[in-house]
């Protein structure tokens, strides 16, 4: 009781402070410092099915149809999934499997349009005249037709997160980009704060928060400033909802943008293991996804563009461009001045998180919030890693208090269980233990490669279970027909020996009689069955069953 | 498990910190720069030949027990782990010590408690303090022929007469090896206190300088400079060096407190003998010790109040040595227990899953 009231007292409460983490060069300024660029149509779009967390998309258009900008393709499929609109107008060229962003460089089903460069909008698209009027339902279903997934790189359809059973307490609008490099949501910061503004509004209206919290690190004082100067703007235009706006800068450290560990940082509070932040009370939308929020409502127009930063040491002009969804990367290349396409590396997403394009052809999905082009010296794996010395550097580094030490000695010598004791399921894969290690060691590597084994061996599992009980459903069936036979038998002998016995009288048939409803008592029982006592009590040899 | 080592990019992260093993191994050596200083200039020389002789049979040690093991020799030795393991046994024999002592210092070191454990990363034994206790026990009489601290320019041997001893055990005419050695402040209390001395008597000997035991004192104290400097640079975490002092510290207070005439003071211990180099580069070897929060803890106070009662009722003064041993075994032990709680959990350690997800905070 003692202990419980010590942590209750403010002096024990959590700190408004990120665990571990590291402090990383930013090289944002490489591409902040122009405005946003738009990039032409590209010839031809590649619209992956599945560019979103949950479910893929459902493919709705057929072969040589000609789709408007905005259209639906594909549509949502299960609860957790978002449907996929045409980006720009066209002829469905195909629909088949094509390379996609990943690190395995896997194919997935894409639609391919041909864009005949109108870019001609779908008529059903038209702004809404007073979007703050509308009910909480219909924004939330107009968020989801729109196929508005988290653009912070989780992709998580972000309708399916404003459905809280809890009450929320705080709206976290998360505006920490911590990622060297990307600057995609500094500049949306800067020049287009109302729609952020906007958008959050929205939002509040749907899940009613008693305060909302637009966090920005402070590295970014120019986007910090451009949103309070939005609030402001509001504020003076007699907008009486952004009162609960509460602009906030954060300390700059990666990964503070990470979903958890920002709602650390904003209210000391901690996510528990294995549920979503609403379960205490939070909901925390990225500027990009509340600015698409904002631009599906007030204009009608679904996620078909995202803003990317095109940046690192070989592009000619890095910047921030407005891309088309399904734009191939080798388009936005040679659109950014990036020369020698042969003799670059390019990771989609940032340094520390992103994946590594082998294939140029894969086209800009929802999640890419950066293309990282170095030149290819620069980027390959230290080749030697010494053994581990178990400092403990990774340990203090890890923003989930994860020991990513052991979890590496577990995950080279596969001892899953203790992997999951260990909670592996729990590691974000920031990568700040592989960023701090002194022996270098692909950490993050060995966790990846341990956690799809677990799923496998989920999968496996589950499948094991689903035939081991359909196998035991085989055997009680045929259990259950072979008594019945046997309990046929009996009566069938019964009823000859009281034929045969008819002329000794009644004292002889009434013995018989209970000899039926002994095995008939036993017959039904399906537990018995299992039970050892049950089968050593059958006369009948059971090895014709098994 | 295949890394996948094809001639592109691998996987996030693309970035990596300077940082390497010999890196850090290197700064811990540079910490010891001043302590090395003032121990030359209290013990002269030798001090200087048992860090060269060290580190030479170290690395050659290393280098046949790679190549026997058919490991990469460069890149091995080049992490420079086992020229650190050479400093701290150099620094802690004493001063002179004959050349084959060193060599089979280092051996046991390097060879039985490092290489044949698996090398770098593997030992479950600090590699010099193993090295250190078989020396104590085989060789008693080498091992406590500590030269008297005087200063340098005061010293009979000079550079070229330290050679001499150290490689042919011959000496001056003029001087005698029982006019150049003499107990250490540890030994020296021991034994007194043993006869019924009291500990006043022992203050106001020789062997007593300005605060704890004669030129130890100041050794100990540029020691302690070199350690704060690498906990500065975050090259080792607090909890070892802090709990180790403390509990030293804490202990000695309490028993001289309890009886000033048999027990030495705090001040006595914490700069005397190796208690420093023990508190910041020793016990805090990553290696073999506790590498959690929690454990480093457990870990430093285990080892502060071993040397207390080795020291103070043991059989030999060295007690660092055996004390970071004792604890080193615990290590293992203590990374199992002294588990950190997790973000999103509500309480510590590692239970079976369903009893754990029960536990999350959600619950409160």
């Amino acid at each position: 009781m003692f202990k419980k009231r010590l942590s209750k007292s403010p002096l024990f409460a959590r700190k408004k402070k990120l665990y571990g983490g590291v402090n990383l060069p930013g090289f944002k300024s490489l591409s902040n410092t122009t405005r946003i660029e738009t990039l032409p149509i590209s010839p031809q779009l590649v619209m992956p099915l599945k560019q979103h967390i949950g479910e893929p998309a459902k493919p709705v258009v057929e072969v040589g149809e000609r789709v408007l900008k905005g259209q639906v393709i594909a549509e949502t499929s299960g609860y957790i999934s978002a449907p996929v609109h045409a980006s720009s107008s066209g002829i469905v060229a195909a629909i088949e499997a094509r390379p996609i962003p990943h690190a395995a460089t896997i194919k997935e089903p894409c639609i391919v349009i041909h864009t005949d460069g109108k870019d001609e909008w779908h008529p059903a698209i038209q702004p809404v005249p007073k979007p703050l009027k509308l009910p909480a339902a219909e924004i939330r279903q107009r968020i989801s037709d729109a196929g508005v997934v988290g653009l912070g790189g989780a992709v998580f359809p972000s309708a399916v997160k404003l459905k809280p059973t809890r009450e929320i307490e705080t709206l976290i609008i998360n505006g920490v980009e911590c990622e060297p490099y990307i600057t995609c949501d500094d500049v949306l910061m800067r020049y287009e704060a109302d729609a952020i503004i906007q958008g959050a509004l929205l939002l509040a209206r749907i899940i009613k928060p008693h305060e909302i919290v637009v966090a920005i690190e402070d590295n970014k004082p120019e986007a910090y400033q451009s949103l309070v100067n939005a609030v402001e703007r509001f504020e003076q235009a007699g907008v009486t909802a952004v009162s609960i706006i509460n602009v906030t800068q954060v300390p700059t450290i990666f990964p503070a943008g990470g979903e958890k560990q920002l709602i650390k940082v904003i209210t000391g509070k901690e996510v528990p293991s294995g549920s979503l932040p609403y379960e205490v009370g939070i909901v925390c939308l990225n500027v990009g996804t509340t600015a698409a929020i904002h631009d599906a409502i007030y204009y009608g127009r679904p996620l078909v563009s995202r803003i990317m930063t095109v940046t690192g040491d070989a592009v000619g002009s890095p910047g921030n461009y407005r891309v088309l969804l399904g734009t191939p990367i080798d388009f936005v290349l040679s659109q950014a001045g990036v020369t020698a396409h042969d003799d670059v590396a390019v990771i989609m997403g940032g340094p520390m998180m992103g994946v590594a394009v082998a294939d140029q052809s894969v086209p800009v999905v929802k999640a890419a919030n950066c293309l990282l082009i170095k030149s290819d010296r620069q980027i390959r794996q230290p080749v030697a890693s010494m053994p581990c010395i178990r400092c403990g550097q990774c340990a203090s580094a890890c923003p989930m208090k994860l020991v990513p030490q052991q979890l590496y000695w577990h995950a080279r010598s596969k001892s899953f269980d203790k992997l999951v004791t260990y909670h592996i399921d729990d590691c974000i894969e920031c990568g700040c233990c592989q960023v701090v290690c002194p022996a270098k060691l692909p950490l993050v590597h060995y966790f990846r490669f341990a956690k799809s084994e677990l799923k496998a061996r989920e999968q496996e599992r589950k499948k094991a279970d689903i035939s081991r009980l359909r196998s035991e459903t085989r055997l009680l069936r045929l259990e259950k027909i072979k008594q019945e036979q046997e309990e046929r038998k009996a009566r069938r002998k019964a009823n000859r020996k009281r034929a045969a016995s008819r002329g000794d009288g009644v004292v002889s048939s009434a013995t018989a009689k209970p000899e039926v409803s002994a095995t008939q008592q036993q017959s039904p029982d399906l537990e018995s069955v299992e039970s050892p006592a049950a089968s050593e009590s059958d006369d009948q040899p059971r090895t014709m069953v098994r | 498990m295949p890394l996948q080592q094809s001639d592109t990019v691998v996987s996030a992260p693309f970035i990596e910190s300077r940082q390497t093993i010999s890196v850090v191994m290197r700064q811990v050596i540079y910490a010891l720069i001043p302590g090395i200083a003032v121990a030359v200039y209290f013990f002269g020389w030798g001090v200087l030949t048992n860090l060269v002789i060290a580190s030479a049979s170290a690395l050659l040690w290393e280098s046949v027990a790679l190549y026997l093991r058919k490991r990469p020799i460069i890149t091995y030795l080049s992490d420079t782990s086992a020229l650190l393991t050479a400093v701290l046994l150099g620094l802690a024999l004493p001063p002179m010590a004959p050349w084959w002592l060193l060599v089979t210092g280092t051996f046991f070191a390097i060879v039985v408690a490092k290489q044949l454990y698996g090398g770098l990363g593997y030992n479950t034994l600090n590699p010099a303090m193993a090295g250190y206790a078989v020396l104590l026990i085989s060789f008693p009489r080498e091992m406590s022929s500590w030269i008297t601290p005087v200063t340098l320019p005061a010293m009979d041997m000079g550079f070229v007469e330290t050679l001499v001893f150290v490689f042919f055990s011959e000496l001056p005419n003029s001087v005698s090896l029982d006019s150049l050695t003499s107990a250490t402040p540890l030994d020296y209390m021991r034994t007194e206190i043993g006869r019924g001395a009291s500990f006043n008597d022992i203050n106001s000997s020789s062997v007593v300088g300005a605060f704890s035991g004669r030129g130890a004192e100041w050794i100990n104290l540029a020691i302690l400079l070199g350690g704060l400097w690498l906990c500065y640079k975050k090259l080792i975490s607090w909890h070892i060096p802090v709990t180790v002092l403390t509990s030293l510290g804490v202990l000695a207070g309490i028993f001289h407190i309890y009886s000033p005439d048999q027990y030495a003071g705090p001040l006595f211990h914490l700069f005397s003998g190796a208690t420093m180099l023990c508190a910041f580069f020793i016990a805090t070897d990553p290696v073999s010790a506790a590498t959690t929060p929690l454990g480093k803890v457990i870990y430093g106070l285990g080892i502060g109040i071993l040397i207390y009662i080795i020291r103070t009722w043991g059989g030999y003064p060295d007690a660092v040595a055996f004390a970071v041993l004792l604890m080193n075994f615990t290590a293992p032990l203590l990374d199992q227990y002294a588990i950190p709680r997790n973000y999103g959990f509500k309480s510590k350690g590692y239970k079976s899953k369903g009893v754990w997800r029960k536990g999350s905070i959600q619950d409160e």
